[in-house]
């Protein structure tokens, strides 16, 4: 089985299969006999499940703090709540319904309740209930309830998709690897797993099916490939490859605090991307020259209510005194398209990525994008710091952020509270309207930073979290490459500059054009800087340069990949 | 009876936190407790029943209590309400 490459290294372990159970409702009338039987173990399961949010809460208490933890106070309150046990039992009792079955009624009935409430957010509150029913009905039908945060033992999960509140919870030393069916090298379960540096292949079809729990997997995240139950062959092979691996990671370590200079003395600053300020170890570790792109949704999730100034400060503080003087580059929130947050009251849209997401969003909602400018502002004495606005495709949306930063500043000094004055502003270019106008967007900013995940799937109009066509994502498209060309250009132009912090930007062969293109910063998931590096320091400057303009005549991606290898496979050659 | 009507005031309304506390509240005491909102009516000692009024910020919801502690219970419950104000 082959799978889509999405974080290197070779995992060996366990199946854990994190699955949404479809639970087959035996629709059967009891017997009278049974009814008492029935109601017995309908009690027996909601001790069980009292016991479990029980300890959920201890840990939430212990590891996250009083705050999370209440959450579970109220699902336990759910669970006992004798209107819930009481029509729960009426349906057994009265309907002469299975356990399971009267419990699906019960919460549906409930369900249907709040579908009439007209605030959303209270709307969807039903889900605490979803949440408690669901997990009673596992006990209930002997199902062993699942989740990342309180995994048993070292395993590979294995699962449909992770959401983002999926991976909040992961244990790091528990989890060896991930397996997905969806999901390309750009999707939320790549990027946490890279973050992590642990091995994931996703876009593996049917997986869930094939595998279950116990059995053993190989994770090749080095080609992508899965091996489910391998002989003893196949895995004293992979135990030897995955030993290979990690001593190749230690060579590639005698690069990380060099430099990234060509040959020919053309210096590059290579900076990591971050989504929690815990990831600043592994930044530190890896030898990152800066932050490129620090994703701040991570504040936003999980919770009920938006994270306040103080709290956000606290965060950036934390990044900026950790990295001292390096740039940390704090990207402003970037919350629609797939990363949705319920108490935000998110309208139901048709294409989530061309709707109300990140900017846009901030420039409806200013108080949101003003509260994080002010925690930004006052974090920025710390360390040294610069904003990025997400999503940008014209130049009234830069003005009107910049005018907002404006008032948050006039605001800041009014008060008294002292920041950087000289704070660099720049844009994420992810849109290929950006891309086009960039000549004209550099002169209100300081910097752009080219997202080419999202530049890629914009330009190529590909959905990039559709597994149909993800053979159809092509970074490499000559199209996609003309545009990155063009917004370095314009930057340098009014001797500004340019990074990339996507996925590209830590390619081999991405790099190997963006060198040639005069890319200013290249921003990576931190376990690919040490051989970005030494791939850097491998190149000369001048020949990429002509490489780079024989790539951007060429027709098609294919073209330009076979073309980039050969190029690599001489570079290797000539060490 | 007894009843008072209040103002929900903090940004999330009566969801799931401030809602366990209420119910806590409401369990103390012997008289039975209502809480609506317009048309919709959730037994204040049942969690589900106030979750269940749907009242999300600004919200004007009215505690009804009947029994020996109507007053009290009232009295505390609309104070619980105007302490949410986060």
């Amino acid at each position: 089985m082959k799978g889509i490459v999405a974080s290197p290294g070779i995992a060996i372990g366990e199946v854990f299969l994190l699955e949404k159970v479809n639970i087959e409702l035996d629709l059967t009338p009891l017997a009278e006999h049974k009814i008492q039987e029935e109601i017995e173990g309908l009690k027996k399961a909601i001790a069980k499940t009292k016991q479990q949010l029980e300890e959920i809460k201890q840990r939430t208490l212990e590891t996250l703090g009083p705050e999370k933890a209440e959450i579970f106070n109220a699902h336990i309150m759910i669970l006992d709540d004798f209107s819930f046990y009481k029509s729960i039992a009426a349906n057994i009792k009265m309907k002469k319904l299975k356990a399971e079955v009267a419990l699906d009624g019960a919460i549906k009935e409930i369900c249907v309740m709040f579908e009439t409430i007209d605030d959303e957010y209270m709307r969807e509150r039903a889900l605490d209930i979803k949440d408690v029913g669901t997990r009673l009905l596992y006990n209930l039908a002997g199902v062993e309830n699942i989740s990342l945060k309180d995994l048993p033992r070292e395993v590979i999960v294995v699962a449909n998709d992770l959401t983002p509140s999926d991976t909040v919870q992961i244990e790091n030393d528990k989890v060896l690897g991930f397996v997905t069916e969806l999901g390309g090298r750009t999707s939320h379960t790549a990027i946490i797993a890279r973050t992590l540096e642990i091995p994931a292949v996703v876009g593996v079809q049917d997986i869930t099916n094939i595998v279950k729990n116990g059995d053993i997997l190989i994770v090749n995240g080095l080609d992508g490939t899965i091996i489910v139950n391998p002989s003893e062959d196949e895995l004293q092979k992979y135990k030897q490859k995955r030993q290979e691996y990690i001593e190749e990671r230690k060579e590639l370590v005698k690069y990380k605090n060099l430099p990234a200079v060509t040959r020919d003395g053309r210096r590059v600053e290579i900076s990591a991307n971050i989504a929690t300020p815990a990831d600043v170890e592994g930044v530190i570790k890896n030898g990152a020259e800066g932050i490129g792109l620090f994703r701040t949704e991570f504040l936003y999730m999980n919770r009920d209510v938006l994270p306040s100034e103080a709290e956000q400060l606290e965060a950036y503080a934390e990044v900026a005194t950790k990295m001292k003087e390096h740039l940390v580059i704090i990207r402003t929130m970037d919350i629609g398209g797939d990363k949705n947050i319920p108490y935000l009251n998110f309208p139901e849209e048709l294409n989530p990525f061309l709707g109300w997401r990140a900017i846009r969003m901030c420039l409806d909602k200013p108080e949101i994008l003003k509260t994080q400018l002010r925690a930004i502002l006052r974090a920025s004495k710390y360390g040294n710091l610069a904003i990025m606005y997400p999503m940008i495709t014209g130049i009234t949306e830069v003005r009107k952020a910049n005018s907002i930063l404006a008032t948050v500043k006039q605001e800041l000094r009014a008060d008294g509270i002292s920041f950087d004055e000289g704070i660099k502003v720049g844009i994420m270019v992810e849109t290929p309207a950006a891309a086009m106008i960039a000549d004209k967007i550099i002169k209100e900013v300081d910097f752009f930073s080219i997202g080419t995940n999202d530049l890629t799937q914009y330009t190529l109009a590909v959905d990039r979290c559709n597994e149909k066509i993800a053979n159809l994502y092509q970074p490499f498209h000559p199209a996609v490459l003309r545009l990155i060309k063009q917004v370095i250009e314009a930057s340098h132009k009014y001797n500004k500059w340019t990074g990339m912090c996507g996925e590209f930007a830590g390619d081999e062969r991405g790099v190997l054009l963006l060198i040639g293109m005069g890319l200013d910063e290249f921003s990576m998931g931190a376990i690919s800087i040490p051989n970005i590096k030494k791939t850097i320091r491998n190149l000369s400057f001048r020949e990429m340069k002509k490489v780079a303009e024989k790539a951007l005549n060429m027709t098609t991606p294919e073209e330009v990949i076979k073309y980039l290898d050969t190029i690599i496979n001489r570079t290797t050659l000539n060490l | 009876m007894i009843k008072r009507t209040v103002t929900i005031n903090n940004t999330t309304g009566l969801h799931a936190r401030p809602a366990s506390l209420f119910v806590k509240t409401a369990n103390k005491f012997k008289s039975a407790i209502t809480i609506e909102k317009d048309e919709r009516k959730g037994d204040a000692k049942s969690i589900i029943g106030v979750l269940s009024i749907g009242a999300g910020k600004g919200a004007q919801v009215t505690i009804k209590a009947a029994g020996e502690d109507e007053n009290l219970a009232v009295g505390q419950l609309a104070e619980l309400l105007n302490s949410f104000d986060e």
